[in-house]
């Protein structure tokens, strides 16, 4: 099915896009297509609009060491194809600029505003010019990810001012909020401008945890990237970590074990309950029902104390490694997670009941926030946020890992888009994950936990996508001698940031937490 | 874990006398994130659930710096954040305490020898208390709020 479709796909391509470009089917069956920078474009925008296709991502990296040029990187998924289709396109060294995909691709906008920060390669035509991770005092001309950067030479601060969207008119006024908030939640800065009540405009600017993940991973020998992947965003540190370990494993060609991935699959899940728990409850707080809220955050706690008796930690840390898992899970831990689920289920019913019945609730929740299919497709919003607006992906389905193909599940889709049905598709998928721990523990195969990894060949690249609570989560390497050459983070919130940008337009503001809260992204994930 | 919560009452206990002690009634603090990974975070909020409740011990978080007695910082301060935490730091009223949580907070942990970040919080603004941990439990962080207010009691 994958090949077929696939070269098909370049069948397709009408003569002009077609000269010039060198393509390839892989083992695995992905298509690979070397194209000149200035044809990518016109590429992904046909494919787009023929086959629906979606970015994944948009990278960049250095290949001057290697005497190359540097390249940039395009991965598009395909409705019915398992596996993604790369470009590749070689940007040259002195022009130091590329065709920029935004105007037709809305879902390049951040990544090319990153690209052109971490390396220096301008995206001529992109509408937004201004830098999105590295901040206006960062210095012209240090870029971080080219290989050529010193990461431990301290960088100069050079002042300048961020230009932020100005909207003026009468009555219009500004409300700057953060990076320091009132809740105990991470630094972002929000930029309001109102008329009255009503939002008319809404600026988000992040990068205030950028840390330096990907430049610090590539310094780094690949068993050391995963306590470093766990901590990339720490509430989802398990799943980023199986990401990373995929990621590696398929760069090796190392078969994990089969017991090892249904231990996967178990605390993937178990990661997805105390997360979602955390998230309903946040969005009962967020309509000052907090009653309601504090039933799902003693859920909640009962689910880390869980993770913290099978694991020994509270975030599930340290229990991944490459080659499978560090921790077993015996039959009486198996006894423990089956009784905790079995009470946390009887009261998240409870939890339920309560919410749906309680109209101040409803009324706070319902027609609040709307994302609407269209925008969601066009920024390409992943996970529960893009379900709640009517797109039916999963990646545990869709593109099945560890132990996920062999398990009965149901993808939750609802289409209102609103912060109601965001909630509901948190809800339905704790259910869901229940179900999916529960048949995980049955089918638990025995075996070994862990082998060796092998070797990773210089030069071959992996990638490896997993479905956090927020969404999809990739990670994309290049194997260098020992250590990653490129290593690549997308956390699911690096999509889903700008649609908040939309979904508040004509919200009052003190609906906005709601709604920030209803998609619950990352910072750390994003900024990286 | 739950089996202890006695022992939390205890811990607990502890605390609130402390407070009394020192403050006169109540500790306010401001959580001030610089560039953690978010799980530190995570059990801050921890403590405020029903299950530790720390407000009956009279630990309160507050929503300014201008209101609190301590900040409490995560992460190992990144280029982006050093501003707003020395911000915050230089909002807070006299005396204050800074509390840095957290193995990214205390030496910058595995983001130290990373162009974006410092190496913890000691090298932005001058750190009273440490808190180990990746992240610290709920228990550890209300250890650490001890020995502030231990060192406190000296400094008075
Ligand atoms: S100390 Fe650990 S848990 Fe806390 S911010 Fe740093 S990496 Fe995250």
């Amino acid at each position: 099915m994958n090949r077929m479709i696939l070269s098909e796909l370049v069948e397709d391509l009408p003569p002009v896009l077609r000269t010039g470009i060198r393509w390839e089917l892989q083992d695995d069956g992905s298509l690979t297509i070397d194209v000149g920078e200035e044809a990518l474009p016109g590429i992904v925008d046909h494919i787009q609009k023929k086959y629906h296709s979606w970015l994944i991502s948009e990278h960049a990296l250095d290949l001057r060491p290697k005497g190359g040029e540097f390249q940039l990187i395009v991965l598009l998924g395909l409705p019915k194809v398992t596996v993604p289709v790369i470009i590749r396109a070689n940007v040259d060294i002195y022009a130091s600029s590329f065709h920029s995909l935004t105007p037709s691709v809305p879902a390049a906008n951040w990544f090319e505003r990153e690209i052109s920060d971490t390396f220096g390669l301008t995206p001529n035509g992109h509408p937004d010019q201004r830098p999105l991770v590295l901040y206006d005092d960062w210095p012209y001309g240090t870029y971080p990810l080219r290989k050529d950067f010193d990461p431990s030479r301290p960088v100069p601060r050079v002042p300048s001012e961020y230009p932020f969207r100005k909207v003026e008119g009468e009555g219009v006024f500004e409300i700057p909020v953060g990076p320091v908030h009132a809740g105990v939640i991470e630094p972002g800065h929000f930029r309001f401008s109102v008329a009255g009540e009503p939002i008319i405009n809404l600026e988000i600017r992040m990068g205030y945890t950028h840390r330096g993940v990907e430049k610090l991973s590539e310094s780094l020998p690949y068993h050391r990237g995963v306590p470093l992947a766990e901590r990339i965003s720490g509430d989802n540190g398990f799943t980023h970590a199986l990401a990373y370990c995929q990621a590696v494993e398929s760069l090796a060609g190392c078969a994990v074990p089969d017991r090892a991935l249904f231990i996967r699959t178990i605390l993937s899940e178990m990661e997805r309950l105390y997360c979602h728990m955390g998230d309903v409850g946040g969005i009962a707080l967020d309509t000052a029902f907090g009653t309601g809220a504090q039933m799902a955050y003693i859920l909640r706690e009962r689910l880390m104390q869980l993770n913290d008796q099978v694991t020994g930690s509270r975030f599930l840390r340290s229990a991944s490694c490459l080659g499978g898992v560090r921790c077993d899970i015996p039959v009486d831990s198996k006894k423990d997670i089956q009784r905790t689920l079995l009470q946390v289920k009887l009261d998240f019913d409870d939890f339920v009941t309560t919410i749906k019945n309680m109209p101040s609730f409803l009324d706070r929740v319902e027609t609040t926030g709307v994302l609407t299919l269209e925008n969601a497709r066009s920024l390409n919003v992943v996970g529960p946020v893009g379900r709640g607006s009517g797109i039916d992906r999963d990646v545990r389905r869709d593109h099945p890992y560890a132990a996920y193909d062999q398990i009965s599940f149901q993808v939750p889709v609802y289409r209102e888009g609103d912060v109601w049905a965001r909630t509901r598709v948190k809800i339905d998928e704790v259910y869901e994950s229940i179900g999916i721990i529960e048949q995980a523990l049955d089918k638990l195969p025995s075996g070994e936990l862990c082998v060796p990894l092998g070797e990773a060949p210089e030069g071959r690249t992996g990638l490896s996508l997993t479905e956090t609570h927020r969404g999809e989560c990739m990670h994309w390497l290049m194997a260098g001698k020992g250590q990653p050459y490129r290593h690549k983070v997308r956390d699911a919130s690096f999509l889903n940031w700008p649609a908040i940008e939309l979904a508040v337009l004509g919200n009052i503001v003190p609906d906005f937490p709601l709604v920030n809260k209803s998609f619950n992204l990352s910072y750390a994930g994003n900024d990286l | 874990m739950s089996g202890s919560d006695s022992e939390l009452e205890v811990l607990g206990g502890q605390m609130k006398d402390r407070i009394r002690n020192v403050l006169g009634r109540s500790l306010a603090i401001r959580e001030v994130d610089a560039g953690s990974c978010n799980a530190c975070e995570v059990e801050v909020n921890a403590l405020t659930n029903p299950i530790y409740d720390i407000e009956r011990f009279g630990l309160h978080i507050v929503a300014s710096p201008r209101h609190a007695d301590a900040i409490l910082v995560t992460g190992p301060v990144t280029r982006n954040m050093e501003r707003g935490l020395v911000q915050s730091y230089n909002a807070m009223a006299e005396p204050r305490m800074v509390i840095a949580m957290g193995v990214c907070a205390i030496g910058g942990g595995l983001f130290r020898e990373c162009y974006a970040c410092h190496k913890g919080v000691g090298e932005v603004v001058p750190v009273d208390v440490y808190i180990p941990g990746c992240p610290p439990r709920p228990q550890a962080i209300i250890q650490g709020i001890m020995v502030a207010l231990d060192k406190w009691q000296q400094r008075k």
